[in-house]
């Protein structure tokens, strides 16, 4: 059986693909990604038109996608993030259907339970041979873990494999098996290693924000949860990261020996397994080579799939055994509501990712973030976009102080026993409106639909407006 | 607030501030009367009106009741604003 | 009581927001050299606002230009009104500069009907006549507060090279704290430079407290923390001068003259050390 074909177009021309289709793409390369442009390059050349991209995220590298919109190659997005720059464009409304964004868990629960349906897969793989065994561990355009890759492998119609870096086969130690590809396409080059190994990975260096991170790294402390065993997630945000390289610091001063650490893998979250803070990394995305050299080379840092990542509905979901996840957050309501998709403007600016994956699962949610943005208020009476539920947030961290969930009155005692300072989120509202003076929110609850947020259970948790 | 002068008269075109953020940039320069006012806001839907009542104020205060003022602001806080308003305006029309 | 006093930029409102968040027993906002000649004007106007807006609960200094520019009264003219605690002036080298600031300091204060001599200065000691000159510079006046050293303006005018072990500036550290102490005032030492090197900070930091400095300039928020640590009275400090001061109780209800504590006579600069202790740890609010 030969699976590799001459170019992009025959592979799409054998996949079948048809005006309405839906296809999909993995965002493992991030912002280096050359994948998404060249095939719809491709499909647009054919004549195919009105289709769905299923993304499991959109980087602003993506801005040709604009013009495909606009001529009408594609009028479907569903994703579970999009990157501020293509994200403003977007909210135009300039798609003729909603965009439905998911969660990181509950994109590949749908689609492995036929929820989602994709046609046809493009999946960029660093490294493949003609058969289709793929890994994003080796190759020019390295990436580390694909897990975001495996159930539309799995599950889609037609599967493409498009590689940069063909190696004779068998690749051995493959993350996605030849039994799932029916295709393999050779190209100059799937990504911008620049890219794809760039973002948000450095610590940061202000010292308010660092101060935000002792804080949460005392709550941490605090709260009990930090014992042998302990698993953790945090975010690749720059107070994210200095909580995890501080969280070091008292584990290993602690002698405790957590059981796994997941997350968008980085540098600082590879020296606590090298340290021997925890066993195990479990890897859905690396952010920095660091990442990448580090799942390629240690048998404790596993690459995992999204499903067993996040999904509500897989046999095993990592997130639900959190003891800790830190994340950040845009907006903020006095429910503990977190909105990470838009800006104040109501502009498409992110996503859910696994945040509110992560924010269900674990034993204690923390968001930390600085109460103010220049003039703008993390916290307000009611989100611009719900993305993570208020009753899966348990504590909110700023410079002006800690606000836990009234739910969690066992949590707020041991941070006050703790000495640590307490504070009514409302009082932290007041705390910022005094600095800021009261903003006026624009109502923009009407008019052209613009995304459909549904949550990880797959029920709608709320609705977009398109901003003029 | 300034209580310097009862009445100003802007003589030259001047600036003041910077454009990083939490900051603003004002150009103040001779005009008509009244005080014509331009703001361009990273956060003009939170608090464009905040903001123009602030410019106002200041130009007030300072006894500036003719001339053009033009803000560029990166989400200053009010008191920013009325410093560097009053800065351009001290510039413009006070001291050399 | 000041163990560190942060410097802040005066013309930057991004830092300005700050000033009650880093930690630090007081901030020094800055109009010198943090602020170019060109934007002094604005900076001034930015800092008096602030002082207004933030109405900060940490302590308030406010360095002004040097009484060898055209700066400095303009400065107080736009900040003594928002009544800052301390006026830190820069290059003090004499006591006649502490009176001819106290003068234009008095003048302001009545005309905004502020108490008079209720602003006090610290004198930045950063020149070699301002070392040689330290003890009339810090009795000057009754509103001089206290002394700080400036190391890195000093060494330039010593000729020598200001290095972290700071053999350099040894005399001038025994000079500053002798001459505080002899005309009561407050003494703090010169800021650490090096930001990343927080070893370093904390052995710096240890040798003026032992050298007799109350606290310590610091020009990096991530400092402030150690320097805080190292001029806190520690646990075990703490914990002997309050055995000093019980078995001093018990000697005075035996009767006893003289007292012991593990086989060492308590004579009277122990029981005063001890005190000080104490009392520093009380206002600190450090607990055993």
């Amino acid at each position: 059986m030969n699976k590799l074909v001459s170019s992009l177009e025959e592979a799409v021309r054998l996949s079948g693909l048809k005006d309405g289709m839906t296809i999909s793409f993995h965002h493992h390369l991030r912002n280096g990604d050359h994948v998404l442009n060249l095939v719809l390059d491709a499909i647009a050349q054919m004549g195919i038109k009105d289709l769905t991209i299923n993304a499991s995220s959109i980087f602003d590298v993506h801005m040709p996608l604009l013009d495909h919109i606009k001529n009408g190659v594609v009028t479907g997005l569903e994703t579970a993030y999009i990157g501020a720059k293509i994200g403003r464009e977007l909210s135009r409304g300039l798609l003729p259907r909603p965009i439905v964004f998911r969660t990181h868990g509950g994109r590949p629960s749908d689609i492995i339970s036929g929820r989602s349906r994709i046609d046809v897969a493009f999946l960029a793989a660093p490294t493949a041979d003609d058969h289709g065994n793929f890994t994003g561990k080796a190759g020019k355009s390295a990436c580390g873990s694909l897990g975001y890759a495996f159930a539309d492998a799995e599950h889609a119609g037609k599967t493409v494999v498009i590689t940069d870096n063909l190696v004779p086969y068998p690749l051995a130690g493959a993350s996605i098996r030849e039994t799932c590809v029916d295709y393999v396409v050779q190209v100059d080059s799937i990504g911008d290693p620049a890219g794809i190994v760039s973002g948000t990975t450095q610590i940061t260096r202000s010292p308010v924000r660092l101060q935000i991170a002792d804080t949460a790294v005392a709550c941490i402390e605090a709260s009990g949860l930090l014992e042998d065993g302990f698993a953790f997630q945090t975010g690749a945000g720059g107070i994210s990261l200095a909580v995890a390289k501080g969280l070091k610091d008292k584990m290993l001063a602690r002698g405790v020996v957590g059981s796994y650490c997941m997350g968008g893998i980085t540098s600082y979250i590879v020296d606590m397994l090298q340290a021997g803070c925890f066993r195990a990394l479990v890897d859905c995305q690396c952010f920095d080579l660091t990442a990448v050299e580090s799942i390629r080379t240690d048998p404790r840092h596993w690459e995992v799939s999204a499903a067993q990542y996040a999904s509500p509905t897989a046999k095993s979901c990592l997130v639900d055994g959190l003891d800790v996840v830190v994340l950040g957050a845009t907006e903020m309501d006095f429910d503990f509501n977190v909105n990470v998709h838009t800006d104040s403007k109501g502009n498409i600016m992110g996503g859910s990712g696994g945040h509110s994956d992560a924010a269900a699962g674990a034993k204690m949610t923390m968001i930390v973030a600085p109460l103010l943005r220049n003039r703008i208020p993390l916290i307000m009476p009611r989100v611009t976009c719900i993305t993570t539920p208020g009753n899966t947030v348990d504590v909110l961290v700023t410079q002006y102080g800690v606000a836990v969930n009234p739910a969690r009155a066992d949590l707020r005692s041991r941070f006050e026993a703790a000495g640590l300072p307490v504070k009514d989120i409302r009082a932290l509202y007041q705390t910022a409106i005094a600095l800021t003076g009261e903003p006026t929110y624009p109502q923009r609850r009407e008019g052209k639909v613009l995304a459909q947020v549904f949550y990880r259970d797959g029920s709608l948790i709320d609705t977009l407006y398109c901003v003029e | 607030m300034w209580k310097g002068m009862n009445h100003m008269n802007l003589t030259r075109a001047a600036g003041a501030g910077t454009d990083k953020s939490g900051d603003v940039l004002v150009w103040a320069e001779p005009g008509g009367s009244p005080v014509q006012i331009e703001v361009e806001s990273s956060v003009a839907d939170l608090f464009g009106g905040a903001i123009l009542a602030a410019v106002q104020e200041t130009a007030a205060a300072c006894g500036v009741t003719a001339g053009r003022i033009r803000i560029q602001d990166k989400g200053a806080l009010d008191y920013v604003i009325r410093a560097r308003v009053e800065t351009a305006l001290r510039r413009s029309g006070g001291e050399a | 009581m000041m163990r560190s006093l942060l410097f802040l930029p005066g013309n930057s409102p991004s830092m300005l927001i700050n000033g009650d968040l880093l930690g630090s027993d007081s901030i020094i906002i800055d109009l010198e050299d943090a602020v170019s000649p060109d934007d002094k004007d604005a900076a001034r106007i930015l800092v008096r606002n602030a002082l207004g807006f933030f109405r900060y609960r940490t302590t308030v200094v406010v360095r002004i230009n040097g009484l060898d520019t055209g700066y400095w009264r303009k400065d107080l003219e736009e900040i003594v009104p928002l009544a800052p605690q301390f006026i830190l002036l820069p290059k003090a080298g004499c006591a006649q500069d502490m009176l001819t600031l106290d003068q234009a300091l008095l003048a302001l204060e009545q005309a905004n009907s502020l108490t008079p001599g209720g602003i006090r200065v610290i004198a930045l000691v950063e020149t070699a006549v301002g070392v040689e000159h330290a003890y009339e510079i810090a009795s000057a006046c009754p509103r001089v507060a206290a002394l700080a050293l400036g190391a890195e303006d000093l060494t330039a005018d010593l000729q020598c090279k200001r290095t972290k072990e700071g053999a350099e500036i040894a005399y001038s550290r025994g000079r500053l704290v002798a001459a505080a102490r002899a005309a009561g005032v407050e003494c703090f030492d010169t800021p650490f430079t090096d930001t990343d090197d927080l070893e370093g900070l904390e052995q710096d930091a240890r040798l003026a407290k032992g050298l007799g400095f109350s606290g310590k300039l610091v020009i990096n928020p991530r400092h402030v923390g150690i320097v805080n640590q190292a001029f806190s009275p520690s646990a075990a400090d703490i914990a002997y001068a309050r055995e000093v001061m019980r078995v001093i109780e018990e000697g005075r209800a035996q009767g006893k003259g003289a007292v012991a504590l593990h086989g060492k006579m308590i004579d009277k600069p122990i029981v005063a050390r001890a005190r000080q202790v104490l009392d520093a740890a009380e206002q600190m609010g450090v607990k055993a």
